[in-house]
């Protein structure tokens, strides 16, 4: 009995996406079958199971970035009682969070269950275990309800006297299974996308507060003759001009691979979306240097809906060659932010303000906004970085022409 | 329409654009950037959604108006739904 987990598919492996299940829930595998495909960083990898036995129950989410050692697969010995019953109870379809009822049983139980494991405790454990009791203590209410929705009263962890089965007990077991918890898992992934680029990109920062009047001035006059589903947002207008300015500057957009930096021939930007209740992802729109307004504003849209539904696709989540990443209306003046590999550069937005600035021989209110370039310094330098955010600048200049 | 018919079409609004709210749970005061934590892409969905439901084409100015639920109802009885 075993837990199949992520397998690290190379050193600089922090994570991958389960893309496919090759295998059900009462399967019987043999070492060296192929039984899921993750995509990673090189693309899409079959793995191998390591061990012979019966697939118990599949742990993980399909479409999940999981990090290395991450459970995937619960692999039992051919005829283990779990492993009946979840090819019983488990349906025919590949419901990954199915299984996941059994995972309190699961912490609970012992190494190596058996009634003998109860002797030596030195102290009562927190829960009582199940056991393999012919018949486990259970109230009368419970042991009705168990027999009528057909709950195995063994596998069910009691919380009444003595680690007695109460009802609640039963309906809890009977309830539909949580899936993992996917603010958690989001974190997670961030983490170790996090993590890897503070390791091994050696980021430099640059700052540069734009002049926004124009910018706004014209989106004013372009959303005040459209209907609502017509108008644009200020942030089409910094996404067009951050790809316009990719384009430009190859040496912010593309992917660092292999001790190489490898630039892209188009720009698929990378928008940072804050998910409603944690978490954020940043999935790409392609071509985005070519796209007109209109167009990248439905697209944009659909990314920040599909999103929030957790309905991306996952070239979204690989292809980006430049993120951008704002703060939106309010908030802090300035954000620095950290690459997502293998990209090589992130802009980042604050919250545009009104700020006194000298204009001409006054000094007058004007709507602002600070960009900060976060860079690769195995890309590129502060030459590089500069054009980059002179170009953006430029283009907010010029909207009528983004 | 009634008070009472403008407030549930703009609860249902909201809602539908940001179904993890609850209705229920939605102060009169609460405001929709700071409190509930809409985005600009929130409200330009929000202010699409009335405009489908209520036939109101509310202007970007105008978007200060209906900051909280008690404040839209107020815009958009005056505005004409």
């Amino acid at each position: 009995m075993g837990v199949f987990t992520m397998p690290s598919l190379g050193a600089d492996m922090e994570a991958g996406t389960l893309v496919e299940w090759l295998v059900q829930p009462g399967d019987t595998v043999s070492r060296g079958d192929v039984i899921a495909v993750v995509e990673t960083q090189k693309g899409a990898i079959e793995v191998e199971v390591f061990e012979d036995g019966v697939v118990q129950g599949l742990m993980a989410e399909l479409g999940a970035i999981l990090p290395v050692g991450t459970p995937l697969a619960r692999i039992g010995a051919e005829g283990a009682p779990v492993a009946e019953k979840m090819a019983k109870e488990a349906p025919a379809t590949n419901v990954p969070a199915a299984p996941e009822r059994e995972l309190p049983c699961r912490e609970a139980a012992p190494p190596a269950s058996g009634p003998s494991q109860s002797k030596p405790q030195p102290a009562p454990p927190p829960r009582p275990k199940p056991s393999a009791r012919a018949r486990p203590a259970a109230s009368p209410a419970a042991r009705a309800k168990a027999a009528e929705l057909g709950v195995d009263l063994s596998v069910v962890t009691g919380t009444g006297p003595g680690g007695a089965v109460v009802l609640e007990d039963v309906e809890q077991a009977r309830a539909p299974a949580q899936p993992l918890d996917p603010a958690a898992e989001m974190r997670r992934a961030i983490a170790a996308a996090m993590v890897r680029s503070k390791r091994e990109i050696p980021h430099f920062y640059l700052s540069t507060t734009i002049d926004l009047e124009a910018a706004t001035a014209w989106l004013a006059a372009y959303n005040e003759v459209r209907t609502p589903d017509d108008r644009l947002l200020l942030g089409t207008l910094f996404a067009k001009a951050a790809a316009l300015a990719a384009a430009q500057v190859r040496q912010v957009n593309g992917h660092y691979l292999d001790a190489t930096f490898v630039p892209a021939d188009t720009v698929n930007l990378g928008i940072a979306i804050s998910l409603r209740g944690g978490g954020l992802v940043a999935p790409a729109i392609s071509d985005a240097q070519n796209r007109p307004l209109p167009e990248l504003m439905l697209a944009m849209k659909d990314m920040v809906s599909r999103a929030r539904a957790a309905r991306l696709r996952s070239s979204e989540l690989t292809s980006g060659t430049l993120t951008l990443s704002s703060l939106g209306e309010t908030g802090a003046n300035e954000m620095i932010g950290v690459i997502h590999p293998p990209q090589v550069a992130l802009l980042c937005l604050g919250a545009p303000r009104i700020e006194p600035r000298a204009t001409g021989d006054g000094i007058t209110p004007r709507r602002v906004v600070t960009a900060s370039l976060s860079a690769d310094h195995r890309v590129s330098d502060g030459r590089t970085a500069t054009r980059f955010l002179t170009a953006f600048d430029a283009h907010l200049q010029t909207p009528e022409e983004l | 329409m009634t008070e009472a018919e403008i407030r549930k079409a703009f609860l249902d609004a909201l809602t539908m654009i940001a179904p993890d709210l609850d209705a229920a749970t939605i102060g009169g005061g609460d405001h929709l950037q700071d409190d509930l934590e809409l985005d600009s892409m929130d409200i330009l969905n929000l202010v699409t959604a009335l405009h489908d439901r209520l036939r109101l084409n509310i202007p970007e100015r105008d978007y200060p108006r209906i900051a909280t639920p008690d404040k839209a109802v107020r815009y958009l009885q005056e505005a004409g739904a």
